[in-house]
């Protein structure tokens, strides 16, 4: 990357680093994403709001490569991309963190941060260097603050919250990370945890300048570090401001607004 | 080692020397070598099957891959083939099934438990109308034969040998890593970008390349093949050592090294009962009670390991 220059403007400093047009899916009959327009600038923390079903998830699936759009372009640093697996977005610096998590609850936790990129030995079989993992995983893990006193331990025994921060380790620790996509990751979290991941996501976009689309219900929450927040509604962007140019009171009129609406309008079918 | 196979290996020594001490002959030479015989096949079909327990899998079609293929090998050399070639391409020809078995599974979207339970009875058909349902002999060249079955312990001499290369595969590699990962969570290691489907379709490739190199290396040291004998009981039984030997049927856990106790839990009680002139009706019992037994322990250990806040190891 070229923008060494600091931090730059939310949005406003040259070309996207992501953006997506008019992206649409649907599952069956449903139509989920009827047409999501969005830009991402470089190092902005964009917070994805929106009610469950709204389709989140989905489009952050989209632009992993794990779920292909049915329509509609994907520009990654102003060139269109069209990512067919999980893999080849990574390649490119896109990294997610899954709603789900996608740990293995019977993989150690330091199986776990390197899956799929495991380190071998080379050759036909590629035998894991278990050791080599087993003390980056330590070392990094320590660099962020996330204490995870066994690294041995399998996933499964560990708390909500330490789950996530693997996750979001996980997603991280990768050099060339340039896009970082958080589906809720502070679901299960403490006060404590919650704070420890609000940190690196602010470290993330101000010294490393990676750029993040962060999906949550805390409004809070993402006050403190989005640059901007755009609410998807029924499978499109209905709302999209600068947190500086609005409050949370602001969102949250809008929302109740919307909210009224929607049971006003009943079980009227509404054609977008 | 894990707590599992700790205690099936317990198991093991306990009921090794209580046959030692209460039956005569049953350590010696010819009866250990009976018993080696008995065990190889099971354990060998069984690594595979565990391979596939451990992703949420099976492979009812193991065994008759098993009893199926040697003659296959059986054909070629009577052709004219060296018993070598014939032996290495009958091998791949099984891992060929086996990618039959995974690509209906993974591309039909099937549970593998009916793709195989198909498979099962259609390699049976094309066996039986492809040999008449008749006997064949099997051939042994020298060299080779002997490598392959004729020497009295080479058939345990493999199996052991692909224990230790099964055990590696799975604890010790990449694709092994993959196999926990998908059994242990498909649509999280998917999200990862663990190439789940792809993990599928190679289980059941080496299921069936084990299934049809022990069935191979069998034929040879018994001599004659029968195309009568489904196989289904050897399926069973290395379904049944895998679990004894602590593989969970709920994916995401597995041990050949635990399968190959299993198989030789199996083999003492059937060698020992049959030393012993207990009928083999007897031994049928005994094992129906062993698999309910296991998993009874295999369920209690999970349970025991979650409450201590689980194992040191990992995978
Ligand atoms: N694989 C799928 N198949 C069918 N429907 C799906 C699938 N994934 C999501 N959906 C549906 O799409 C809608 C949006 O889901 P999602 O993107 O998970 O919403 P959100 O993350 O905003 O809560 C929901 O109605 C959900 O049921
Ligand atoms: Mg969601």
């Amino acid at each position: 990357m070229t923008d060494t220059a600091g931090p730059p403007v939310a949005g406003e400093v040259g070309l996207p680093i992501l953006r997506l047009d008019n992206i649409t899916k649907r599952f069956g009959a449903v139509s989920v994403l009827r047409g999501v327009n969005l830009s991402l600038g470089r190092g902005e923390v964009l917070g994805l709001v929106g009610d469950n079903g709204a389709g989140k998830t989905t489009l952050v699936k989209i632009i992993t490569g794990f779920i292909r759009a049915d329509g509609g372009r994907i520009f990654l640093d102003g060139k269109e991309r069209r990512f067919t697996s999980v893999d080849e977005a990574r390649s490119h610096g896109i990294e997610t963190v899954y709603q789900d998590l996608a740990l293995i609850p019977q993989l150690s936790v330091y199986h776990n941060l390197f899956l799929n990129r495991e380190l071998t030995t080379g050759g036909f079989l590629g035998l894991l260097s278990n050791r080599r993992m087993r003390s980056l995983a330590r070392q990094y893990l320590d660099d962020i603050n996330v204490n995870i006193p066994d690294i041995d331990a399998e996933a499964e025994m560990l708390s909500g919250g330490q789950r996530q921060a693997i996750a979001v380790a996980r997603a991280s620790r990768m050099p060339g990370v340039k896009v970082l996509l958080l589906d809720e990751p502070l679901a299960a979290m403490g006060a404590r945890e919650a704070s420890l991941i609000i940190d690196l996501i602010r470290d993330m976009s101000k010294s490393r300048g990676i750029s993040m689309i962060v999906v949550d219900h805390n409004y809070t929450h993402l006050f403190e570090f989005c640059d901007r927040i755009s609410v998807i509604q029924q499978g499109a962007i209905t709302w999209d401001r600068k947190t500086a140019e609005t409050s949370i009171d602001e969102l949250t009129e809008f929302m109740v607004w919307e909210y009224r609406r929607q049971v006003m309008s009943g079980r009227v079918e509404k054609v977008e | 080692m894990a707590r599992r196979e700790t205690a099936i290996l317990v198991v093991a020594v306990v009921m090794f020397v209580y046959f030692w001490v209460s039956t005569p002959n049953f350590v010696g030479y010819n009866n250990l070598v009976t018993l080696s015989q008995f065990v190889a096949p099971i354990a060998v079909i069984g690594f595979g099957e565990v391979m596939l327990l451990t992703l949420g899998e099976i492979d009812l079609s193991s065994g008759t891959i098993f009893v199926a293929m040697p003659f296959l090998a059986e054909r070629l050399a009577a052709h004219g083939l060296p018993l070598l070639l014939a032996i290495v391409l009958t091998v791949i020809a099984g891992g060929a099934v086996g990618a039959i078995n995974g690509l209906i599974t993974i591309l039909l979207g099937l549970p593998s438990f009916i793709t195989t339970l198909g498979t099962l009875f259609a390699i049976d058909g094309v066996l039986l109308l492809a040999t008449n349902a008749t006997e064949a002999g099997m051939p042994h060249g020298a060299t080779v034969g002997t490598v392959f079955g004729i020497y009295s312990w080479s058939e345990i001499l493999w199996a052991l040998g692909l224990c230790v290369v099964m055990y590696i595969i799975l604890h010790r590699s990449r694709i092994g890593l993959h196999v926990v990962a998908t059994g242990g969570n498909r649509n999280g290691a998917a999200e990862a970008g663990v190439p789940v489907r792809r993990v599928v379709l190679w289980a059941f490739v080496m299921s069936g390349l084990l299934a049809s190199l022990i069935g191979v290396i069998d034929a040879i040291r018994v001599g004659t093949i029968d195309p009568g004998n489904t196989g289904t009981t050897e399926m069973f039984y290395a379904v049944a050592a895998a679990i004894i030997g602590g593989t969970a049927m709920t994916g995401g856990r597995g041990t050949q090294i635990g399968a190959a106790i299993g198989a030789i839990v199996l083999g003492i009680l059937y060698v020992g009962f049959t030393l012993r002139g207990i009928n083999a009706n007897a031994f049928i019992l005994i094992l129906g009670i062993a698999i309910l037994v296991a998993m009874a322990v295999n369920v209690q250990l999970g349970r025991v390991s979650q409450r201590r806040g689980g194992r040191k190891k990992a995978t």
